[in-house]
C-alpha cells in the first residue's frame, strides 16, 4: 500500500520534472523559460521530497526507528528551503534579464519598458 | 528593545537548531543533553551577533496567531499552485503562449507582506514577478497568458492570494 503511493507520488514529480526539461527547449526566450525550467521542476521536486517523507513516516511508525524520525524531518525543511529559495533566484534572473535589455519576445505588452 | 531581539533571535535559533537534531538521544525527551548545550552555546552566540538582523523593524510577526495563518495560507497556496502547475504543463506541450509584463497595483503595506506576494506569484507558474516598484507598492509581473492588459488588483493574477497575506502580516 505505502509502497504504491510512493511510486505514484515519484511518477508525478517525474512527469512534471520531464515536462520543465522540454519547457525550457521549446520555449522561445528568457522569461518563458524561466516559467518551464524552475517552476515545474520545483513542483517536481516537492512530489519527489513528498513520496520521501510518506516513505518515512510510514517506516517511523512501523519500525519506530528515529533514524526514519530524522529523515522525514529533514527533507520538509528542504523542501522550505526550496520554496523561499527558488522564487528568488527564478526572480533575480528576469530583473537581470530586463535590466541587461534583453525584452520578451512575442510580448503583446510590456509596462516596465514603458515606464523606463 | 536591544533586549528583546536578543531575546526572540536565540529562541528562535534554538528551536531550530532542536528540529534539526530530534532524535539524537533520550535525555531530555528526544534530545540528548549534549545536543542541548550546543545549541544553547550557538543560538547564544548567534544572538549576540545578528540580533538585529533576523528581528526587523517590530516584532510583529513573534504573534502565533501569523504563523497559524501562514501555515493555513500554504493550503489556497498549493491548490493554486497545482492548477497553474497543470495549465503550463498543457502550454509546454501544446506551446501556446501569450507572453506580457504586467502592472499589478497592491494594498500591502509592509515589506515582508510585499517579499511574500512576490514570491508567491514567481512560484506560481505562469507567473513571474520581474521587478517592483518600492514607492507605489506595484509590481511588474511576466505572465504567460495575458487575460487582462491592466488589472486593477492583484486578483487576476493571483487568486485570493493577497487576502491572506495581508491576514498574516497586517
Amino acid at each position: 500500500m505505502i509502497l504504491e503511493i510512493v511510486i505514484i507520488l515519484l511518477i508525478i514529480g517525474l512527469v512534471f520534472n520531464l515536462l520543465g526539461s522540454i519547457g525550457i527547449l521549446r520555449f522561445p526566450d528568457v522569461y518563458t523559460r524561466l516559467h518551464a525550467g524552475s517552476k515545474c521542476a520545483t513542483f517536481g521536486s516537492i512530489f519527489t521530497s513528498l513520496a520521501v517523507v510518506v516513505y518515512g513516516s510510514a517506516m517511523w511508525y512501523t519500525q519506530d526507528s528515529m533514524v526514519y524520525a530524522d529523515m522525514v524531518i529533514h527533507t520538509v525543511i528542504a523542501v522550505i528551503c526550496l520554496l523561499i529559495t527558488n522564487p528568488t533566484g527564478a526572480h533575480a534572473i528576469a530583473r537581470a534579464a530586463h535590466r541587461s535589455g534583453i525584452m520578451p519576445i512575442r510580448a503583446v505588452v510590456d509596462r516596465l519598458k514603458e515606464e523606463k | 528593545m536591544p533586549l528583546l531581539n536578543f531575546i526572540v533571535t536565540v529562541i528562535a535559533c534554538l528551536i531550530f537548531y532542536l528540529i534539526l537534531t530530534a532524535g539524537s538521544g533520550t535525555d531530555i525527551l528526544i534530545w540528548s543533553w549534549q545536543q542541548f548545550a550546543v545549541g544553547i552555546l550557538f543560538s547564544l552566540v548567534v544572538g549576540m551577533v545578528g540580533r538585529n538582523v533576523l528581528v526587523g523593524k517590530d516584532l510583529r510577526m513573534v504573534n502565533p496567531r501569523r504563523w497559524v495563518v501562514l501555515i493555513v495560507y500554504l493550503g489556497p497556496f498549493f491548490l493554486e499552485m497545482a492548477k497553474a502547475n497543470i495549465d503550463v504543463a498543457i502550454r509546454i506541450i501544446t506551446g501556446n503562449i501569450n507572453p506580457g509584463i504586467v502592472k499589478i497595483p497592491t494594498n500591502l503595506k509592509t515589506d515582508l507582506g510585499i517579499t511574500m506576494l512576490s514570491n508567491s506569484i514567481t512560484l506560481t507558474p505562469g507567473t513571474l514577478t520581474v521587478d517592483v516598484d518600492e514607492k507605489t507598492r506595484e509590481l511588474y509581473v511576466h505572465w504567460l497568458d495575458v487575460k487582462v492588459k491592466e488589472p486593477e488588483t492583484s486578483e487576476s493574477v493571483s487568486g485570493s492570494l493577497e487576502k491572506w497575506i495581508r491576514r498574516a502580516t497586517e
